[in-house]
């Protein structure tokens, strides 16, 4: 009788418990990509809803160039559909500048902004303002097979040039069934050969611009550095280098098919591994070949988390970004998944590890690659952009894409080197215009 | 007549196990290289992501591992009531559209029923992404984004102008006296198209039906554009495991031998049914 007097207050407490709750759980989407480091972000989601019990996370996965397009629709269109968005170098000063991403200022003292590479701090800044966090960074490294290079009597310097290394590819390719004197990316695309062949440009003392925005893609750099690229991947390359990207590379690599490759150094902790790679106890790196200068002879690219203004969960979501690209995660990653499995290249004190040291004996080798490489210096005469593998305009995806096709096209021998880049000239000349960079 | 045909028979039995077997031998070949991929996508899914890089060979170690590391990461029933809900959903609404204006064409043609069938297809012809953003921003402002109900939409329209062709096919091969004969009974329009029309023309209707499942099953560009967690369907979750930096063919093939499953039963389940309904009335 009593229960029952009492039944519909209790009954009005409980729901307004509950309502309260739902009230108080923030559910955040975060969109993301497939890599490796992201797998084990989404596999420590319970450690940050345990720290966070007020927050939720929902995973959203594509791949790279799916992400891309997607969330760029939404930012675009303020769809509000992500609270987190894994975005790039290239896209974090676009998309700031046109006010899509939350400034993040005021990050808590704890957080450590100046632990932060300042290579990489400064790559997803605006006017000196972070608007993405970096989750894991990379340059571009050379690695080789130890074995073969004793057996041939080679020995690495501290700074291979690209000459001495088509005179190795020449000496190594074949020299075991199925080997290829060197890999390197042929697929076409922005993001993947032309972020290797405009490092080459690169060192070959060209650029993608002048300091009018007029391109230079017909210019005796950008022909020496294709001819040679052709060349050397054409006659000491693997078969059918025109449709190998990092990933069909890493496979060749790791299977012992290629005497030397030259790509990211994310490939490092995943060719030290005896599970999935046969060449680790054989494997060698060295820094990026240069040619006629340094200057970005090696890339820089990070995988950085954003807020996107159309956000309505901020604060959650910035919860979120300091815990996944903090000091703290990084520890956290190193005691559950092992250290050579830590998120490379952002802080300082990663480096600074003694059980990251041992555990990645390339450790020292990536952050020289990464601090050295410098975006806004990137070519050996001046140029008006930043980015050292890429042009930070929003034209240039679409540019690097089409020029791409056009080298890729020579590689496979349906056009040569000359009309190849005659070609991307007029091509890129035709958008640049278009965007009014350069008169008509 | 008759004699001429007992001559002729002879040879034509004697050259009929050959032509038979030559005949069968070309359309198991067909079938195989057709089948080869999804053959070969099941295998890789038992491999370890080093054998699926590895030279192709089809004696390998069969392992789970793929299969647990996919289940693991994300949750695949979600996923999978998500494409039922909106592949038999959509297909429901687009049929019961698609049957009223179809039978109207069908049977009350007018001098622009050839046009408006034209155009419902020429609808077919517009590259999808030429209409992302408009779409995108309706969906947002009536909050339809990463809705079931948003999908449902989307997929009816998409899938519409085929259903409607399909269905105004098989109706106009119906003979209309059976109609006019319903009608002199006195039938109601609603009637005549429950009582008579629908059940004549069964097969074709349920080919037409999974037709519409299997294209609602397998719509990519929509559902990766419209949905973000809630609603995403298995599209969305095979995409999720494609990656340019990193392995995971063996990892890929699972995932996408479990998102094609389902599916796969369906098709080989209703088979007989689709080929009868996609040939109806085609010997007339």
């Amino acid at each position: 009788m009593r229960l029952a007097r009492h039944f519909p207050v209790t009954t009005l407490a409980a729901a307004i418990a509950v309502v309260g709750n739902a009230h108080a759980q923030t559910e955040i989407t975060v969109a993301t990509v497939n890599n490796n480091d992201m797998v084990i972000m989404q596999s420590l989601t319970s450690v940050f809803e345990e720290a966070h019990p007020d927050i939720t996370l929902n995973w959203v996965v594509l791949e790279e160039n799916v992400l891309r397009q997607r969330m760029t629709t939404d930012i675009a269109t303020s769809g509000g559909q992500f609270d987190v968005m894994t975005i790039g170098t290239y896209e974090v000063p676009i998309w700031a500048e046109r006010g899509w991403l939350e400034p993040l200022d005021g990050l808590p003292n704890d957080y450590a902004v100046v632990d932060l590479l300042a290579s990489v701090r400064d790559g997803l800044s605006l006017d000196g303002t972070l608007h993405a966090l970096p989750f894991y960074a990379e340059s571009s490294m050379m690695y080789y097979r130890r074995d073969l290079f004793e057996q041939a009597g080679i020995e690495m310097p501290e700074q291979p040039t690209w000459d001495q290394v088509r005179d190795w590819a020449e000496q190594l390719h074949g020299s075991e069934e199925g080997v290829a004197g060197i890999c390197l990316r042929g697929k076409p695309g922005w993001g993947e050969n032309m972020a290797f062949v405009s490092t080459l440009v690169n060192t070959f003392g060209g650029r993608w611009f002048d300091e009018q925005w007029k391109p230079e893609l017909n210019s005796d750099a950008w022909v020496n550095a294709v001819q040679f690229y052709v060349d050397l991947l054409g006659n000491y390359g693997p078969p059918g280098a025109s449709s190998n990207g990092f990933n069909e590379n890493l496979a060749l690599f790791s299977r012992g098919n290629c005497a030397m490759w030259v790509d990211a150094t994310s490939a490092a902790g995943k060719l030290y591994d005896e599970s999935e790679s046969d060449v680790a106890t054989n494997l060698g790196f060295a820094p990026a070949p240069v040619a006629e200068t340094p200057k970005g002879s090696h890339w820089l690219w990070s995988w950085a988390l954003a807020i996107p203004e159309s956000s309505e969960h901020k604060e959650a979501a910035r919860e979120f970004i300091t815990w996944a690209t903090s000091q703290e995660y990084i520890e956290l990653v190193g005691e559950t998944n092992g250290w050579t499995n830590v998120p490379p290249g952002t802080r300082e004190s990663t480096y600074a590890n003694e059980q990251y040291s041992e555990a990645a004996p390339f450790a020292d080798f990536v952050l020289d690659a990464i601090q050295k490489a410098d975006p806004t210096d990137s070519t050996l005469e001046p140029n008006p952009y930043i980015g050292v593998q890429f042009v930070g305009i929003p034209e240039f995806q679409s540019i690097g894409t089409q020029v791409g096709q056009s080298i890729a096209a020579a590689l496979t021998g349906s056009s040569t080197v000359t009309q190849a880049l005659e070609g991307a000239q007029r091509a890129t000349e035709r958008t640049m215009q278009r965007a009014g960079y350069i008169e008509r | 007549m008759t004699t001429q045909r007992t001559s002729s028979a002879p040879p034509a039995v004697r050259s009929l196990p050959v032509k038979q077997l030559l005949l069968t031998l070309v359309g198991w070949s067909i079938a195989l290289i057709i089948f080869f991929p999804i053959l070969w996508m099941v295998l890789t899914g038992f491999k370890t992501e080093t054998a699926a890089i590895a030279d192709p060979s089809f004696i390998f170690s069969p392992t789970l591992e793929s299969y647990q590391a996919v289940q693991a990461r994300s949750g695949y029933a979600r996923f999978a009531m998500n494409s039922v809900v909106v592949a038999f959903g959509s297909t429901f609404l687009a049929l019961l559209i698609a049957i009223p204006s179809a039978y109207a064409m069908a049977f009350l043609p007018t001098k622009r029923t050839k046009g408006t069938l034209l155009w419902m297809l020429s609808t077919k012809m517009l590259p999808p992404v030429g209409v992302l953003v408009p779409i995108y921003l309706i969906f947002r402002d009536v909050g339809l984004l990463d809705t079931r109900t948003g999908l449902i939409i989307i997929y009816t329209l998409m899938n519409l102008p085929i259903v409607v062709w399909m269905l105004y096919t098989f109706f106009k091969d119906m003979p209309k006296d059976i109609l006019e004969a319903g009608r002199m009974d006195g039938a109601s329009t609603f009637q005549e198209v429950f009582f008579l029309l629908l059940p004549l023309t069964l097969p074709g209707i349920a080919s037409t039906g999974l037709l519409s499942v299997i294209l609602s099953w397998n719509e990519a560009f929509w559902s990766l554009n419209l949905t973000s967690s809630k609603a995403a369907p298995l599209t969305a979750y095979i995409a999720s495991f494609s990656s340019p930096e990193g392995l995971f063919w063996a990892k890929l093939s699972a995932a996408s031998t479990m998102a094609i499953a389902p599916i796969l039963i369906l098709g080989w389940m209703t088979q007989k049914q689709m080929v009868r309904g996609l040939t109806f009335g085609a010997v007339k």
